[in-house]
């Protein structure tokens, strides 16, 4: 989340927080290793930056092949036309074919909470999901929390209250505060937070700062979903 | 995850027809114990037959004071429903105990019901399991049994509890199981449903091939009557019972006019003690009353080597619940 990239080359650290840089800064490195010796390595993390693309474009894979089921998933407002197999998970498509890395992949069996996103508004673990069943279905990630620049609420909270160490449970966290925080039957205190957000794992024990965050976050949520 | 076929049914006739009566067959509904399993390959279906897009997402009042829960209501839908949650206090707050925000979102009322057993044997693929692996012992019975492990209910072929905290407040409410299956619609007493493990723990529901549950219906709720459940446990969320209870009362004065008593965490099967009942009803609301009452529960219990625990344990879930639900005013809000 705190990811700082150089991004026009000018030398001035901008924040992007939709393309959180260390999987891109690891790609690049990878991919460009040969070029390496002719270009600084921020400089070609700025190109990549610019040729990244972002998943913001429909896609459509066409007919479907035999064994696949075409599905059409809205993510983040954009609608795509999928063929998947019966058995591909909705995480593994979300982040292996539309490359949404930033749901991530945990326990892989429901119990870790790291895959949580918003299908239809509500709060799921994306491992223990057919993307075949969610045909039709409008999906929230982490990436489409942002409004470009502008951090949603309770991303701004998180980095605030440095709400995490590795980061690698934060957007399954941070999926599950904006849905408890949109959800009127779910207490406002502090118990009730922690209860609510018990599905949620976090191995470095950042709770007390996730707990702080969510609260803080509750009070800027007004007309924000 | 293995390979499998697929299917999205759009009547409960044409996921019959689809499913067949394969052993090889599955329904999915939430996914939260299909998926986990197929994942870990302990379950193996060849066919998967959507049910998400059933009509059987509705809570209905019926005309002779029952209610009719669909299926598909998930466990999140039917916690905050207002009538379960002012009419029937014990099943909503059981339902709260369980589980994580997020999968109860998933779960279903009929998935729920269909949760496969915690018992880390069955769950590792290579130990002796009766259930996965008929015939081939059970691991448990001489290994590490404290937490998901039964001393009611067992045999010398299963001793794993059943997980759900739903059905435990259900078996104390009383529930009918609607399904519906190749020869037809048919209804299932909720006590009736699961089985005991026996000679044959890999039956675990009075199911036949292929038969769908469509409704869970629950019993009028006892008028005037306050109900509770307790969950203890090893930590304060997402943890499953070592011992529960589920308590309905009513009360003429301190007089128990009425009781009903389920138990989690210490049985095979969503535990309903009637003869705990039995010494409840007509007594007067003390300790003295409730503690007796609480040994009836347990008398006949086994233990093993890790959850002789269990059996003060599910004592006291009782005789806690009890005292805290005589004790205070009456809860319902309606």
């Amino acid at each position: 989340m705190s990811d700082h990239h150089k991004g026009d080359g000018s030398g001035v650290e901008t924040f992007d927080a939709r393309f959180p840089s260390r999987r891109r800064f690891l790609k690049t490195m990878g991919a460009s290793s040969l070029a390496a010796a002719t270009a600084p390595a921020w400089a070609q993390i700025a190109q990549a930056g610019q040729q990244h693309k972002a998943p913001t474009e429909p896609r459509d894979d066409g007919a479907p092949g035999k064994g696949e089921q075409q599905i059409q998933l809205t993510v983040n407002g954009v609608a795509h036309t999928l063929n998947v197999k019966p058995n591909a998970v909705l995480l593994d498509v979300l982040r292996d074919r539309l490359e949404l890395t930033g749901t991530k992949k945990g326990c892989d069996q429901g119990q870790c909470g790291a895959c949580t996103l918003l299908v239809n508004d509500t709060a799921i673990n994306s491992c223990l999901s057919l993307a075949v069943s969610h045909d039709g279905d409008k999906i929230t990630t982490i990436e489409g929390l942002s409004n470009g620049d502008d951090l949603h609420p309770v991303q701004a909270a998180f980095w605030a209250h440095d709400a995490y160490q590795c980061g690698y449970c934060t957007s399954g966290q941070i999926m599950s505060a904006v849905a408890i925080l949109n959800d009127d039957s779910i207490g406002s205190d502090d118990a009730s937070v922690r209860e609510a957000m018990s599905g949620n794992i976090c191995r470095c024990g950042a709770y007390k700062n996730i707990l702080a965050a969510v609260q803080d976050a509750r009070g800027k949520m007004q007309g924000v979903s | 995850m293995r390979e499998f076929d697929y299917a999205r049914a759009d009547s409960p006739r044409q996921a019959v027809s689809t499913h067949g009566e394969s052993e090889q067959a599955a329904y999915l509904a939430g996914g939260t114990t299909l998926l986990d399993l197929v994942k870990i390959d302990i379950m193996r279906p060849d066919q998967v037959v959507d049910i998400n897009r059933l009509d059987l997402n509705e809570i209905e009042t019926l005309d002779d004071g029952r209610t009719r829960i669909g299926a598909l209501v998930t466990n999140t839908a039917l916690a905050r429903h207002d009538r379960i949650k002012n009419e029937y206090a014990v099943l909503s707050e059981a339902l709260l105990s369980g589980a994580t925000t997020q999968l109860r979102n998933k779960a279903t009322t009929a998935g729920n019901v269909m949760q496969r057993v915690r018992c880390p044997y069955f769950r590792d693929g290579v130990s002796s399991c009766n259930k996965r692996e008929p015939g081939s012992g059970c691991a448990a019975i001489e290994g590490h049994n404290r937490s998901v492990h039964a001393v009611l209910g067992t045999s010398e072929h299963c001793i794993a509890t059943h997980p759900s905290d739903m059905c435990v407040a259900m078996a104390a409410i009383g529930a009918t199981v609607a399904v519906e299956g190749p020869d037809g619609q048919r209804e299932i007493d909720f006590l009736d449903f699961h089985l005991l493990p026996g000679d044959a723990p890999e039956r675990e529901h009075a199911l036949k091939p292929g038969e769908l549950i469509t409704h869970v219906t629950l019993d009028a709720p006892l008028e005037n009557s306050r109900s509770r459940y307790l969950k203890l446990r090893d930590r304060a969320s997402y943890q499953f019972a070592l011992a529960s209870s589920a308590v309905i009362v009513t009360l003429d004065g301190d007089t128990i006019t009425e009781a009903r008593v389920a138990l989690g965490g210490v049985g095979t099967k969503p535990w309903r003690a009637h003869e705990a009942e039995a010494a409840l009803k007509g007594q007067k609301a003390t300790e003295a009353t409730f503690q007796k009452a609480a040994e009836i529960a347990m008398q006949g219990a086994t233990p093993y080597a890790h959850n002789a625990f269990k059996i003060p344990l599910g004592q006291q879930a009782i005789v806690r619940n009890l005292t805290t639900l005589t004790a205070q005013e009456d809860r319902r809000t309606s």
